[in-house]
């Protein structure tokens, strides 16, 4: 078609909540599929999302979700749950499992393995050294496939790329 | 030879075909030819897939439904029809734009 550079987006997942995971590999997902070069950087909380021991075990804390309502779990009423329930025992619980359940309904393959499709599908995974020294972890931790890089070898990689912050 | 074909049917302005009845197997590999692509076996398995699903259902099958569906793992389908599988064999199979994003 044109001799540009193909079109390159990168994500960077900062967050580690199960309802903060999604985006970025739907998105990402989405442009592989359009063929669209895809790069997620992974820092901070975002980290849990490619931990082998957290991937799959992610969550979502109810209180402060104010599109957290009542209909969503299949009440007639679309009323919203006051704050305070949302810090009773048990109930991200609640919450996790029903979004896990919302999105397994629409054909939304859990985490680990919609990160290998992404993978299969080409997109490049990468670690946040700075975080993941914090933190103390090693390679070991994280998926196969992820490389532990500094900010500013992604801010290289990067170069021309459309960046979305998440 | 092959733009000869692809000059008597009707696509609109995305590239799918625009009466699912023009379709034929010259046509896909007209098509597949025009997008650099040479039908292989492993192509047409994943072609006849997406039609037979496209019938039973009314839409074009999504990737993870097509990979589900005939087996071939993403990384074949992304080197079988390269830069979006779903939205190329689509188009190749004669089918509608996929809609679902997964």
């Amino acid at each position: 078609m044109s001799h540009e550079e193909n079109r390159h987006m990168a994500f960077i997942c900062s967050k580690g909540n199960l309802d903060m995971a999604y985006p970025a590999l739907i998105m990402g997902w989405a442009a592989l599929g359009n063929g669209v070069d895809v790069t997620i950087f992974f820092t901070f909380w975002g980290l849990d999302i490619i931990r082998k021991k957290y991937m799959d075990k992610l969550q979502l804390p109810p209180v402060g979700v104010a599109g957290m309502r009542t209909g969503m779990m299949g009440v007639p009423f679309d009323v919203g749950i006051p704050q305070i329930m949302g810090v009773l025992p048990g109930m991200t619980a609640v919450a996790t499992a029903l979004m896990r359940k919302k999105m397994a309904e629409l054909e939304v393959p859990p985490i680990s393995e919609f990160l290998q499709m992404l993978q299969d599908a080409g997109a490049r995974l990468y670690a946040c050294k700075m975080t993941v020294d914090m933190m103390g972890l090693t390679r070991e931790d994280f998926m196969d496939g992820v490389e532990i890089v500094t900010a500013g070898d992604f801010i290289d990689m990067t170069e021309g790329a459309q960046i979305v912050f998440i | 030879m092959s733009t000869d074909i692809l000059a008597t049917v009707a696509f609109d302005d995305q590239g799918y075909l625009q009466n699912p009845a023009d379709w034929t197997p010259e046509l896909a590999e007209a098509l597949a030819a025009q997008e650099g692509i040479q039908l292989t076996e492993k192509h047409w398995q994943v072609i006849r897939f997406c039609r037979a699903k496209a019938a039973e259902t009314g839409k074009s099958p999504t990737l993870r439904q097509i990979s589900l569906g005939t087996g071939i793992p993403t990384k074949e389908l992304f080197q079988l029809f390269p830069k979006g599988p779903a939205k190329r064999v689509a188009r190749i199979a004669g089918l509608k734009k996929p809609e679902g994003c997964i």
